[in-house]
């Protein structure tokens, strides 16, 4: 909680109480300076020590010379939601340094590098110079690696100010360079000669410590989405993958061929059971999937804003023709190119309509990263069960940070393949059998594959009209009834979608509606209300279209808050469509900077409804 | 032979010429489309190719709609204006004991498909490309396409003032490992390169001159019947052998020269008045050059290279289907979990 942290400062030479494992550290550097290798280990090492950590890196489209900032919330509650305020900033950019300054809250602490030559103005912060560059020239590091070894000057200086694990420290460099001696020792030299410049040259005069806790997160592990999705798509038995580059869903097909070798070797012949293709571009990713679902594989691409969009026309086919495929659409902001590096869940109407016509679309909503991974083996089983496109709608917060996650579990379900008839199914049936047939009064017909050798299991696919034996319609009757057919079978699917996770308190008169990674921001609002005695309750959406429970949440609450990451609140507009007797009932709180919610936005502008 | 007996002759795998049919064509009266659609039927047929090892697919167009008109129990997906190439590619990971036959058109490959078609090239996709090349619009009733000659004149359009784009010197420029080009008023050329191209086994391109009776068939236009049949210069007269046939050499010694398919099969080209060697990619680009500046259709095989691995080839797949694979060889084991755990720091 902020308000826990806030000191009035009277004297900056005199700490007051200890503040223990409850603060926010943001370092400011140059993209493209080796950073991330430094902040990935402070933050596992605190993870190590027990103490629950997030991380959110803000960083520019850019390779290397544009300010970045890595914000590290640490605390002992569990609350890991992105601050707006730091505690103590790391200064290692000259062109932000003055805004840096500006930025510490007053008590809190200013580290910065002794070669920027920019007065210290402020008088109610702790502030400590860091000799940089005097210490990476000499760690005695090459010449060439001496900018990015300097990073690791501030863990040295932190690990001195904060008390944190050298031991844990080594590790999380161990993990990071994969056990190659070299580059671990060079860097921990680094930290370590700091830490022995620090405890020379510093005095400690701030309040701000970490201490060993007892881990929060039973049996957890740190991660990110991306990587979440990848191995869960792995243990679903994803067949192929067509992919092409765009932040920030790079690296999910990127962490599926690192783990391809170790996962996918197919017991009995020691090759590949995945195959995966870098497209030309997204329109040929989702063309390679649409033509591989349909010829019986478990198919998927990984994409973000630009490229969903040009994915639409095949969406739109496999909608009509009743593929089966898995689209993975790690949010941006948008529209157009928007902000490529900052964090959105502003696809989700977009996704659900997509395409000319009508269309509605099967849509997952992950809410931790733990679930991006069983998210990435269930989204195959739904969409070959009901033939179509599964939306998973992660984001870039998601997908390209590192959080505590409980630790993967094995799918706990077989494989569901749906309805596929092969060759002695067809031997049964007397050939006798029709394509978009409705059989069963789900609205879910039967399907052959390409490869099937029966003479009767050949159909032709085709986007245009057609009736239940895939011919060729322009039939007035016919397209109404395929089309009827088509909605029927999402409203099965309706029903078979994961549930909301609901939780409640006694007596609460307001709900709390969100999804995906605003998860950690609404828990430490609902915190904050409880302690001022206002109770509530949280309904996270895991899936579109809503499963009843959802409708059953709303009923319950006179106020029901749909708390998202767009300007329009699309959640809030699906919500009223599918409920519009309710519409009263709702209300929206969207919020769009490109930032990983905060619990502070939410509260401001919850009691700015309230007070209304 | 009476009419009932042709009807029921079968060939090697014991099928009759029916079983390689599809539903009666919806196109114009003599459409180069539907002649090349026999060729296929016939090709297939005298190939004994089981009509199930086929897998067809197709974009939009008036040449995209033909696959309906033959091979009737071969799987077929019509798909996406441009998009073909990329729709084939993911379909043949499915199973890679089926080869793919694909039909595009001049305005589906020249013009919206002109980025996957240059990539399924690149790649070598197992299959079939053919191009049924009009340089027109039929199905939009007549406007040019990027394959119409410069100052080609057509009703509602006036005059077509860009140099056209050659499909056979895209293709070569994109490394395809097959390279062909006919016109379907000369059907026996067709079918023999249509067998070839179906004994390849990587990307077969075949840009067929098809000309549209409808909207552009102008006597003097280089998409129709009329110039075709004036202008065409075929490199060679060539014939399919499948494998394990004893090549009859019908030709003079020093005539024929004969290129090995991955199959054992071969196509032996008698040379007409130049000699010419398929399996040079720079002499490609010579008889193309030099037909373009003579004002000549000139036809055969122009490019041929037998041993490029395919991309599934070269994806390091088990050589079964993978469309066949089983729960316990697609998902990793339990006991895998515990040690990706450990991995996640």
């Amino acid at each position: 909680m902020s308000e826990t942290n806030l000191l009035t400062m009277t004297d900056a030479t005199v700490a007051k109480e200890p503040v223990v494992n409850d603060f926010s550290i943001t370092v400011a550097t140059v993209n493209g300076s080796g950073s991330q290798t430094s902040n990935a280990t402070i933050m596992r090492a605190l993870f190590k020590m027990g103490i629950p950590v997030s991380g959110k890196n803000l960083f520019p489209s850019n390779i290397q010379g544009l300010p970045t900032w890595y914000t590290i919330r640490v605390n002992k509650d569990g609350f890991l939601a992105r601050r707006d305020e730091h505690e103590i900033v790391v200064a290692m950019n000259q062109a932000t340094f003055t805004k840096d300054m500006d930025d510490v809250l007053p008590g809190g602490v200013f580290l910065y590098d002794d070669s920027i030559k920019i007065p210290i103005t402020r008088q109610d912060i702790y502030s400590y110079p860091m000799p940089v560059k005097l210490l990476a020239r000499e760690s005695g590091a090459p010449a060439e690696l001496r900018d990015y070894i300097a990073n690791m000057v501030y863990v040295g200086v932190l690990a001195y100010l904060l008390g944190i694990d050298m031991e844990k420290i080594k590790a999380a460099l161990h993990f990071h360079f994969r056990g190659k001696q070299k580059p671990i020792d060079m860097n921990y030299n680094v930290v370590e000669s700091a830490v022995q410049w620090a405890q020379a040259n510093l005095v400690k005069r701030d309040p701000f410590r970490v201490e060993p806790m007892e881990q929060k997160c039973v049996d957890c592990v740190m991660t990110d989405g991306n990587t979440a999705a990848a191995l869960g798509a792995l243990y679903g038995g994803v067949q192929f993958v067509s992919w092409y580059p765009i932040t920030p869903s790079s690296s999910l097909a990127e962490a599926m061929n690192e783990y391809i070798p170790m996962l996918r070797k197919d017991p009995v012949t020691g090759k590949n059971t995945v195959a995966v293709v870098q497209a030309e571009d997204e329109l040929a990713a989702a063309g390679m999937i649409t033509g591989a679902g349909w010829a019986g594989l478990r198919a998927m691409t990984a994409t973000s804003g630009p490229g969903f969009t040009l994915m639409a026309e095949f969406i739109g086919l496999a909608y009509f023709a009743e593929v089966p495929m898995v689209i993975w659409d790690v949010q941006r902001v948008g529209p157009s190119t928007g902000l490529p590096t900052r964090t959105s869940q502003g696809d989700l109407t977009f996704a659900y309509f997509m395409s000319h016509g009508d269309t509605e679309h099967i849509i997952l909503l992950p809410g931790s990263v733990n679930e991006c991974f069983e998210f990435g083996w269930r989204a195959f089983d739904i969409a070959e069960r009901f033939q179509t496109p599964v939306m998973v709608l992660s984001d870039l917060d998601f997908g390209m940070n590192q959080w505590m996650t409980p630790k993967f579990r094995y799918p706990d379900k077989p494989m569901d393949r749906g309805k596929v008839l092969w060759e002695e199914d067809l031997e049964r049936l007397g050939g006798q059998w029709q394509r978009y047939l409705d059989v069963d009064g789900d609205g879910i017909p039967y399907r052959t594959v390409m490869g099937n050798r029966h003479p009767a299991a050949a159909y032709f696919t085709r986007g245009t009209g057609h009736n239940e034996a895939a011919r060729y319609s322009e039939e007035p009757e016919v397209w109404e009834r395929v089309m009827k057919r088509l909605k029927k079978k999402i409203e099965t699917a309706r029903h078979y979608l994961p549930k909301p996770e609901v939780t409640k308190m006694a007596g609460a008169e307001v709900g709390f509606i969100a999804f995906g990674s605003t998860d950690p921001a609404i828990q430490e609002v609902q915190h904050i209300l409880r302690q001022k005695g206002i109770k509530s309750d949280y309904m996270q959406i895991k899936a579109v279209p809503f499963a009843d429970e959802v409708k059953e949440f709303i009923a319950m609450h006179p106020r029901n808050y749909v708390v998202e990451l767009n300007r329009d609140g699309q959640m809030h507009q699906l919500l009223t469509l599918a409920y519009p007797e309710y519409a009263t009932r709702l209300i929206s709180l969207a919020h769009l900077d490109g930032l990983p919610l905060s619990a502070k936005w939410v509260l401001d502008a919850f009691f700015e409804k309230e007070n209304n | 032979m009476t009419e009932q007996a042709t009807r029921l002759q079968v060939n090697l795998v014991g099928m009759t010429k029916n079983d390689y049919r599809g539903a009666p064509s919806t196109l114009c009266q003599g459409c180069g489309h539907n002649s090349i659609s026999s060729q296929i039927i016939t090709a297939c047929y005298e190939m004994n190719i089981v009509p199930e090892n086929i897998a067809k697919f197709s974009g939009i167009g008036c040449s995209s709609k033909s696959p309906t008109y033959f091979l009737n129990r071969s799987f077929g997906f019509n798909g996406l204006h441009g998009r073909m190439p990329s729709l084939a590619t993911g379909a043949l990971f499915g199973d890679r004991t089926i080869r793919g036959l694909g039909v595009s058109g001049d305005g589906d490959t020249a013009s919206i498909g002109m980025g996957q078609f240059k990539h399924v090239v690149r790649r070598n996709v197992p299959m079939v490309y053919v191009v049924e090349n009009n340089g027109v619009y039929g199905l939009t009733k007549g406007q040019f396409s990027a394959t119409a000659e410069e100052g080609l004149s057509l009703k509602k359009q006036g005059t077509n003032p860009y140099l056209p784009i050659d499909i056979a010197w895209e293709a070569l420029v994109g490394h395809a490992t097959f390279v062909a080009r006919s016109f379907a008023g000369d059907p026996k050329q067709v079918k023999e390169l249509l067998k070839a191209a179906l004994a390849h086994k990587g990307i077969a391109v075949l840009d067929i001159i098809s000309p549209c009776v409808t909207f552009n068939n102008q006597d003097t236009a280089m998409h129709s019947y009329a110039w075709g049949k004036e202008h065409e210069v075929a490199l060679h007269d060539l014939a399919y052998v499948p494998p394990a046939e004893e090549i009859m050499v019908e030709y003079e010694e020093g005539q024929v020269k004969e290129v090995e398919l991955h199959d054992g099969s071969s196509v032996i080209l008698k040379k007409l008045s130049q000699d010419y060697d398929p399996t040079n990619r720079a002499e490609a680009f010579r008889v193309l050059e030099e037909a373009n500046a003579k004002q000549w259709l000139l036809t055969g095989l122009l490019y041929i290279d037998p041993d490029q691995p395919t991309l599934i080839d070269l994806s390091y797949l088990p050589d079964e289907p993978l469309n066949r694979l089983g729960e316990d060889r697609l998902r990793p084991t339990p006991e895998s979990i515990e040690k990706i755990n450990e991995l996640m720091f």
